[in-house]
């Protein structure tokens, strides 16, 4: 079995002239469909910016979205891409990734399409500690259908089909993926977005499942109904509200309520990828065939 | 106490919201995509504002929206949902328990494409593909036919000797989101129309507990249940014919199994299902004002399917296209054309046919794509052949 080349350019292409994340965008595509401070752009610009840091190859590297308005980032990004269907893009970047391990396999999903309709396919997802990097767009709401509550909507929050408030408790969605083994687990803002890029760079490099949840806002669905209103106060908001896992550990429960922690919250390197134990067996098992 | 209210102006999703609104059934569970979102949407007001009493529920995908119908619907209670497309095609195989469990549940399918190239736009795909289903299946033309076939639901599916879910269908963003006029009943009309939900054996009928959908085996009844779901199926053909009927003596509005326009002396015919049909009766006005006979005969009842009935109807026509807003990949022609075909050939009749496909994905159908098949079926009157292989309207680079 061939070691499994990391995909990231060798030497020489990174001397090369500077690029921008242009290199990695379909701009004949512009002007893109997301809403005015709309925050998902920013995340995507940080990812764009981690591909550009790592000089991923577009052609080794796969981005497989779902349905959303985070997800439709796809459209507009010059990797290989699959615009797949609602909820289950981690399903086809499972076989992008079991039928060529040495593709970089980049997953964009939403809080609607990953942790509702798409929740199970999450779940497993991380279970497998499959060598892919999942970037889950949370702006706590069904952005492209119209502000539709969302399991990350939260107590109190007003959506079209919560007009007095939903009454479901979330998910935290970082402990959901390391309680279901994801390998990797950061969290990061859409105003933080230095962060955001080292956090999705290094989950990219993480030899197994990374999710990095990016809360985000949409200024259209959710910040219309919900306080505060406006792009520009929800990333003071989300500024506000950030505080990195460090300055966290010594605080209470209840000085953390509201408050988003962020940074990378869990890494082991201990459990054994799936494609490379995959690989392994079928060596033993070939290997047995053979004597 | 009048029976129908003023003429207003509206989408025909919000047409159908306030039917459902009207009909204030004790559950609607759903999930949102475009276009069908604002039904539901609407209605989750309707809830919120206290304007019905119905549970609503939202849930976290389509195959559980249907799920929650099939329990809320075998616990007795009146169940609505709405969908589309990819929606639909989640919902599949809780679709066909639905119809199994013989559980009256209302559904509105806004149709749209099914994915791939991803696309939210019009065509009868989706619902087509459920057309085995054991759903009765209604197509509307515009919002006034969408508002009522809504409130024509509960009677036909609760029938007693039908008791099957139905489903009713009209073109998603033409006629979903464009406005258009309605003239709608009185609440107390509809309340009237519908009635009571008959009783029947259900979950929460503790005196008389009851299984729903249990495995019996290689050696149970499996095979006679699918017979009864067939009989069930015949049996609602001549139950909507009744409840249209009936709906008329309330609103003067009738409605038939085949809309039959200008068929009584027609030479050739377009048999379509849809908003497609105002386009044709626009395109008919001019060629009739030509001297040509044309007519058009417009499909609302596509399960339980009317063969006898469109055997009869295009028996004196001497060329009939069928316009298909679906495709049936490998088959002789879209689903409707072999519908037809097989009913024509059952009755004995021999006339001239051509499929045409069209509107796949929302692709436009200009009035000037009517009337050249028109014109095409008028030749072919006069002898000419008519293709043997699908004609496809509107294709790009022709
Ligand atoms: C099976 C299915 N059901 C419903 C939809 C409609 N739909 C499209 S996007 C979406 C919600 C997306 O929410 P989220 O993932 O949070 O993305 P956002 O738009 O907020 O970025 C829904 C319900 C669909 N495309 N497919
Ligand atoms: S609806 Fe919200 S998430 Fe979608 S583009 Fe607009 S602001 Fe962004
Ligand atoms: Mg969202």
């Amino acid at each position: 079995m061939a070691e499994r080349e990391p995909n990231v350019a060798e030497e020489e292409s990174t001397v090369a002239e500077p690029r921008t994340i242009d290199h990695y965008l379909h701009t004949d595509r512009f002007p893109h469909i997301w809403c005015p401070g709309c925050g998902l752009g920013t995340v995507t610009a940080a990812f764009l910016r981690a591909a550009l840091e790592l000089g991923l190859e577009k052609e080794r590297t796969v981005v497989v979205g779902g349905i959303g308005c985070s997800s439709r980032a796809v459209g507009y990004l010059d990797f290989g891409t699959v615009h797949s269907i609602h909820g289950r893009a981690l399903a086809f970047a499972t076989g992008i990734k079991m039928a060529h391990p040495e593709f970089t396999v980049i997953v964009l999903t939403g809080d609607g399409d990953g942790a509702a309709i798409g929740g199970n396919h999450l779940i497993h997802a991380c279970r497998r500690n499959l060598d892919i990097t999942t970037i889950l767009f949370n702006n706590n709401v069904y952005g492209m259908t119209g502000g539709q509550a969302s399991p990350q909507t939260g107590m109190g929050g007003i959506a079209t089909t919560a007009p007095f408030g939903f009454d479901e408790p979330s998910f935290d969605l970082c402990r959901l993926a390391e309680a279901a083994g994801a390998t990797y687990v950061a969290r990061g803002t859409s105003y933080g977005v230095r962060q955001l890029q080292r956090l999705i760079r290094d989950g990219i490099t993480h030899p197994g499942f990374s999710f990095i949840e990016a809360v985000t806002q949409c200024p259209t669905e959710y910040g219309k109904r919900n306080p505060p209103k406006g792009p520009v106060q929800m990333l003071e908001n989300l500024k506000e509200k950030a505080i990195p896992r460090k300055k966290a550990e010594g605080m209470t429960p209840e000085e953390l309520e509201g408050r988003i922690v962020t940074g990378l919250l869990h890494r082991d390197e201990s459990v054994p990828e799936l494609t490379a134990s995959y690989a392994r067996m079928l060596e033993r098992v070939r290997g047995s065939a053979d004597e | 106490m009048a029976t129908t209210e003023k003429l207003m102006a509206v989408t025909g999703n919000q047409a159908v919201a306030m039917a459902m609104k009207q009909i204030d059934p004790d559950v609607v569970a759903a999930y949102p995509i475009t276009p069908q979102t604002d039904v539901v949407q609407s209605y989750s007001q309707y809830v919120a504002d206290g304007e019905v009493q119905t549970e609503f529920v939202t849930v976290e995908s389509e195959h559980s929206a249907m799920s929650a119908c099939i329990g809320s619907a075998a616990a007795g209670a009146r169940t609505m949902t709405a969908t589309s497309s990819a929606g639909f095609a989640l919902m599949w195989e809780v679709v066909y328990v639905a119809a199994s469990m013989r559980l009256p549940i209302v559904m509105t399918t806004v149709n749209r494409a099914l994915s791939g190239p991803i696309n939210i736009h019009c065509d009868h795909s989706d619902s087509m593909g459920g057309r085995d289903s054991g759903w009765i299946q209604i197509y509307n033309e515009d919002a006034q036919e969408a508002y009522d076939a809504t409130v024509m639901s509960f009677p036909i599916a609760e029938h007693p000797d039908v008791s099957l879910p139905l489903m009713n269908m009209y073109d998603g963003f033409i006629i979903s989101g464009a406005i258009g006029p309605l003239r709608p009943l009185s609440d107390a009309a509809v309340k009237d129309f519908i009635g009571e939900k008959p009783a029947v054996l259900n979950l929460l009928d503790s005196e008389h507990p009851v299984t729903f959908g249990p495995f019996d085996g290689l050696h149970g009844w499996y095979f006679e249940h699918k017979i009864a779901q067939n009989r069930a199926m015949e049996a609602a053909l001549p139950v909507i014919q009744e409840t249209y009927d009936r709906f008329a003596e309330v609103t003067g509005r009738q409605y038939q199994h085949l809309m039959c326009y200008d068929m009584e002396d027609a030479d050739v015919a377009i048999v379509v299902i849809g908003s497609a049909a105002g386009t044709a009766r626009t395109v008919m006005a001019k060629l009739k004002a030509e001297g040509l006979k044309v007519g058009l005969v417009k499909i609302r009842t596509f399960r339980p399917f009317p063969t006898a009935e469109i055997a009869r109807v295009l028996s004196g026509v001497k060329a009939v296209a069928v316009l298909d807003r679906a495709d049936s990949f490998g088959a002789m022609g879209g689903p409707l054309y072999l519908e037809i075909l097989a009913a024509l050939y059952h009755e004995g009749v021999h006339t001239k046919t051509v499929n045409c496909i069209y509107g796949l994905g929302g692709r436009d159908l200009y009035p000037q794509n009517i009337e050249d098949v028109f014109r095409m079926l008028a030749d072919a009157a006069g002898g000419a052949d008519l293709p043997q292989s699908r004609v496809y309207l509107n294709m790009k680079g022709e």
